[in-house]
């Protein structure tokens, strides 16, 4: 269980997907303008994320490697349809609100950097709880945006009026405010894991093999001697 | 022999400073507020000073906050603070010109590191966010009393192609409307000519700046291209804005690229786009593009080698 845990707390924090594997943002600009659109799709995205993990993991072994990526997409499109349809069906409101982004799930790069990195590598539990924590980590962050957002930009929360028309800093519901407030909460939740003496490192979901990335990241190790004899053999 | 000094460069120094600049700026702002007293009342007094010292206070707020060298002192968040009032119309509620004023020094400047660091100018990032979240009171220009014929019903570059020469006298005076600082040219061109004098700017920008908007607002076939430089923003942006320090090129060459880039755009937006004026958004682009004119046109060492 404390496994488990872990998993949970590496996707809310650690590993969150928007502002630390920086995945997914598409989304989070575009729909964390209202509180009930940003609760909606943090929701819809949970969902298909737990379901496509827990399907991923349970016919990782039937899969072939070679066709892995088409087969999660069907998976995915599937439990994306489902979403669509009900959301449809009984909250038309929200469907309407969400637009074209309930159906770009299908290629959010969430769902399928969870497959390809987790869920065809770990159990059926695992994945649920890394697609659980992973979609919590996405609606937090992006709940936790539109709040300010709707406040400052808006007046209002979840519609209610709060701040009284003529005092609304507009600027903030429009895109260069959201790139603003995106990168204001990237810095708050690396500035909250910073430990006392010891920088937040960052390990951007890789395995550590480090000889042959071109990516610029901090954690980089340098390519030992025995490795890259590895490499020549 | 013993009265050679040894030490590492520079070996010339000037009296000048930061601060003994930034002065000059502001001597050379003044005559604009002046006018801007006559043409639009004593509010642009209000709004001036409550800018300049809301700047102040955000900058030495942050470095307190921060625990960095307090840097309030150079003046230079005096500058940024009267350029943002002049503007907005003399009608801008001042808590929201406040808001400009923090996102100006907050988020354009300190967060890039302060003085010498910021990529744009605080100013015109201020105004920006003014523009996108308040438009109705950013727009809301105030027309003078004084004035009484076409001027005095809209901004000059709304009716610009309902103007002809016999114009540019009251152009030159400021008597029409817009926002506070940039209406008279003849206190700005004043300011333009004592920051020459004073050697503190470099004629490059603002010359090639005008002359650009004027050779591409008529090839373009905008209305009036003459009475086009001396109406909207582009005076005060030429002279004061588009010459800061931090976000201009070093060499001359540069900066006369710098003042055409900035006058194709502004004649391409005030031609061709939805907007009146586009000096905010020209200056801003081309700040952006400034490091690689910098690389450019460095200067080569005489003699030096050319590298293959």
């Amino acid at each position: 269980m404390k496994k488990k845990m872990a998993i949970l707390k590496n996707g809310l924090f650690t590993e969150n997907p928007v502002l630390i594997l920086v995945l997914g943002c598409c989304s989070v600009l575009a729909i964390s303008v209202t509180v009930k659109g940003a609760l909606g799709m943090g929701l819809a995205l949970t969902f298909v994320l737990v379901c496509s993990n827990v399907v991923i993991s349970a016919l990782r072994k039937l899969i072939p490697d070679q066709i892995r990526i088409p087969c999660y997409i069907v998976v995915i499109a599937t439990f994306v349809t489902i979403v669509q349809m009900v959301l449809e069906a009984y909250i038309p409101e929200l469907y309407k609100a969400l637009g074209i982004f309930l159906a770009l799930i299908v290629v959010n790069c969430i769902i399928l950097g969870r497959a390809e990195m987790f869920a065809n590598k770990n159990t059926v539990g695992d994945s649920f709880f890394d697609g659980l924590g992973m979609g919590l980590g996405y609606t937090m962050v992006i709940v936790g945006i539109s709040v300010f957002r709707e406040l400052v930009g808006n007046g209002t929360l979840l519609g209610y009026r709060i701040i009284p028309e003529g005092y609304q800093i507009r600027i903030i519901t429009q895109t260069p405010g959201g790139f603003f407030c995106f990168a204001c909460a990237m810095a708050i939740l690396i500035a909250a894991l910073d430990k006392k003496g010891k920088k937040f490192n960052p390990q951007i979901g890789c395995d550590g093999c480090c000889g042959n990335c071109n990516l610029g990241c901090t954690s980089r190790t340098p390519v030992t001697d025995k490795t890259s004899k590895e490499a020549e053999k | 022999m013993n009265e050679l000094t040894v030490s590492v460069s520079p070996h010339i120094r000037s009296a000048r400073t930061t601060r003994s600049i930034m002065l000059d700026v502001i001597l050379a702002l003044m005559p604009a507020l002046v006018a801007s007293v006559f043409i639009f009342g004593a509010r642009t007094l209000l709004l001036t000073a409550v800018s300049a010292a809301a700047c102040v206070l955000c900058e030495y707020l942050w470095e307190k906050g921060h625990k960095m060298p307090i840097t309030i002192g150079d003046l230079s968040a005096v500058v940024t603070g009267i350029l943002l009032a002049y503007n907005v119309p003399v009608s801008m509620p001042v808590w929201q010109l406040i808001v400009g004023d923090a996102a100006a020094i907050l988020v354009a400047k300190m967060l890039f590191g302060g003085i010498g660091c910021n990529f744009m100018n605080p100013a015109l990032v201020g105004r920006i966010v003014l523009m996108f979240s308040f438009t109705s009171e950013m727009t809301a220009y105030v027309f003078p009393k004084t004035s009484i014929d076409a001027l005095s019903s809209a901004t000059p570059l709304t009716v610009l192609d309902k103007l002809d020469m016999s114009a540019l006298p009251q152009l030159l005076y400021g008597v029409h409307g817009g926002v506070i600082g940039e209406t008279c040219m003849i206190a700005l061109l004043l300011g333009g000519v004592y920051l020459v004098a004073r050697k503190v700017i470099s004629p490059a920008i603002p010359l090639s700046y005008l002359g650009a908007t004027l050779l591409f607002t008529w090839l373009f076939g905008g209305a009036q291209p003459i009475l086009a430089i001396f109406s909207g923003g582009v005076m005060l942006g030429a002279i004061f804005m588009a010459t800061d320090y931090v976000t201009s090129p070093f060499t001359t060459k540069g900066k006369l690229i710098f003042g055409l880039g900035c006058g194709f755009i502004t004649a391409v937006i005030r031609v061709f786009g939805n907007y009146n004026e586009g000096v905010t958004f020209a200056i801003l682009l081309m700040n952006l593009v400034v490091p690689y004119i910098n690389d450019l046109t460095m200067t080569k060492p005489l003699g030096g080698v050319t590298e293959k």
